[in-house]
């Protein structure tokens, strides 16, 4: 493929009556890339998936992927992707070979081929002893790998993951990251939906912020951390009722203004490594024992709630909301 | 690994490929679910028994030996076409829940987003839902032998008379695929799939001669396609048929059963395929 981005899409509006799931969207993934779609329930990650899978069509605006119209050319879109949606799509009753080689036969892979290919992700996807049993059978996790081995039966150059891991425990979730790096590493382009800040961080080189339907921050995790500014310190006394004590001793130490919860303080520190110094002797001068301290990076959950002025995960998935979700978002 | 080998395009085309692929994977799930095969079996099976021996007595058939006096074995004899009827026409329940199933669990969404042929996936679950009538009828027709029901036109008659009932059966598994696509979730569909089904097959000759229902509920019943499949079957199979008022597909029933498949046929698969394409397109 030449430079033609892997997707590209301009001004994506999708409306569902009167709600504006998408109020013009602008993404590109470049070939090779990970990109994250990070926000919470019902910003609109799922409508861009859909949109760019070609299960829906856009009110407005135009998108490409692999260099096809999804509008106009969405039998070749579906050729060159893999998608992997909330909720393991996968049929309970056939086995996970059996799974593999429907899957293998509708994208019209010889049977040769399918068989070979099933083998190999059985062996990669850690699923070769359960290969054989009923999908009914299998742990939360094991479906989840077997959905997204079946999105790979056909080698696609380009995943779409809607929230891979929603609902996972976190075992399970930290084996699915290890899949999809190594998917990475082999060249994979993947465009992934979580609202799990930590998934942006692990998997993706590029994060794009979406709150109702808009992009609201674009950029590295890095980039994005930066934005809303450097490390902070944070310090737990011994005792909760020097707090105040600590908090003066520490002033000339801090770069802004200081958050105190019962007996932490927290602030942003210029200066790197040498202000954990400055601090420790600061305190020590004041002769206020220190239970705990700490030099932090922002993490995106810090990004999030200084972007949007919520938090990310306010609306905690619980386990029937997203059989409600899709629906709204994919029914009738 | 080697890149992705692609098929060459079979004869027959991608349409019937993919359907088959569908159609064998409907067919081994309902092998799976064991419990779920023994009680569709179970099902008919008790009601040939109860009609058999409750009502047997106490419906006349007229025009049957034995005049106008309720004989019990000649109303086994008219019944079980009844019931072979009804139960092929119930047959669209299972392609309704089913499709609201794979909707629910996003399987239609990963269909949807394969280079596979639209139609194909209707077209493997009704052609699964009508093949798997074949285990049905078998029960069945054993079940009616045993109460005393037999094939007395001959086998070629015998086996047109067991196309029709699976050419039924395809039929209305299409009008299920669309309700199955129609409706917000599988508990809608588990009634949805059945309620258009009972007043159907009993506002028909399935159970009790049309000259029994009131005038103007006989010109439904004489229309009704259940009404024309069960009496061309009667006929097949040589069993009693009472006498029927003049209404042409009475008086055609194979061809006016032919018929009303095809134009049903032509009303809902294009209609559930729309539903299927936009399934979740809005």
């Amino acid at each position: 493929m030449s430079s033609e981005p892997a997707v590209r899409a301009e001004g994506l509006v999708k409306t569902f009556g009167d709600v504006r799931a998408l109020d013009g969207v602008d993404l590109t993934v470049e070939v090779g890339q990970v990109v994250a779609l990070l926000g919470p329930n019902g910003a609109g990650k799922t409508t861009i998936v859909r949109i760019l899978a070609t299960l829906l069509k856009a009110t407005e605006g135009t998108a490409t992927v692999a260099g096809f119209d999804v509008r106009t050319q969405a039998n070749s879109v579906r050729r060159s992707i893999g998608l992997t949606g909330q909720y393991a799509a996968v049929d309970e009753y056939l086995t996970g070979r059996e799974n593999l080689r429907m899957f293998g036969d509708l994208y019209h892979l010889t049977p040769a081929y399918v068989k070979e290919r099933s083998a190999e992700l059985l062996e990669g996807f850690e699923l070769t002893h359960a290969a054989d049993r009923p999908v009914r059978t299998y742990s939360g996790g094991m479906r989840r790998r077997l959905d997204l081995a079946s999105s790979l039966i056909a080698k696609p150059s380009i995943l779409f993951l809607d929230e891979p891991t929603t609902g996972l425990d976190p075992r399970s979730r930290l084996g699915l990251w290890e899949v999809m790096k190594e998917l990475v590493r082999e060249g994979t382009t993947v465009l992934l939906t979580t609202q799990y800040l930590e998934e942006a961080d692990q998997l993706a080189n590029d994060v794009v912020v979406i709150d109702h339907g808009r992009v609201i921050a674009h950029g590295t995790s890095e980039q994005l951390k930066d934005q809303i500014g450097g490390d902070r310190l944070e310090i737990v006394v011994a005792d909760p009722a020097q707090i105040d004590e600590a908090k003066k001793a520490l002033s000339t130490v801090f770069s802004g203004d200081a958050l105190v919860e019962d007996n932490k303080i927290s602030a942003p520190v210029t200066g790197g490594s040498t202000v954990l110094v400055d601090a420790v002797r600061a305190l020590d001068a004041h002769g206020i024992p220190v239970a705990d301290i700490a030099l932090r990076r922002p993490t995106l959950d810090d990004v999030f709630l200084s972007l949007t002025g919520h938090a990310a995960e306010e609306e905690k998935a619980d386990p029937n909301a997203p059989v409600s979700g899709r629906r709204r978002g994919g029914r009738r | 690994m080697s890149a992705p080998v692609q098929m060459s395009r079979p004869i027959w085309g991608w349409t019937v490929h993919d359907g088959l692929v569908v159609a064998r994977r409907n067919i081994i799930q309902s092998f799976r679910i064991p419990e779920a095969l023994f009680f569709s079996l179970v099902q008919p099976v008790i009601f040939v028994l109860l009609f058999a021996y409750v009502f047997g007595g106490a419906i006349p058939i007229p025009g049957a030996e034995g005049g106008a006096a309720p004989d019990a074995n000649a109303y086994r004899n008219y019944l079980m076409p009844g019931i072979f009827g009804q139960t092929v026409a119930f047959a669209a329940a299972a392609s309704t829940v089913g499709l609201a199933e794979d909707m629910q669990k996003g399987l239609i969404d990963r269909f949807r987003a394969l280079p596979m042929s639209p139609p194909a996936v209707l077209l493997g679950r009704t052609l699964a839902d009508a093949l798997r009538q074949i285990l049905v009828l078998t029960v069945l027709s054993i079940t009616g032998y045993i109460v005393g029901w037999r094939i007395s036109d001959g086998i070629p008659n015998a086996i047109l008379a067991y196309l029709l009932l699976l050419l039924f059966a395809y039929t209305v598994a299409w009008i299920g695929a669309w309700i199955g696509l129609s409706v917000p979730n599988t508990e809608t569909a588990n009634t949805a799939g059945l309620i258009w089904l009972f007043p159907l097959t009993f506002l028909s000759n399935a159970f009790v001669p049309i000259t029994a229902l009131p005038s103007w509920l006989q010109a439904f019943a004489a229309f009704n396609p259940i009404s024309s499949l069960v009496l061309a079957t009667r006929e097949l199979f040589g069993n009693p048929t009472g006498i029927q008022p003049d209404y042409w597909p009475l008086q055609n029933p194979i061809l006016y059963t032919i018929l009303s498949c095809m134009v049903l046929i032509a009303i809902f698969a294009p209609l559930a395929v729309r539903k299927y394409r936009s399934s979740a397109g809005k």
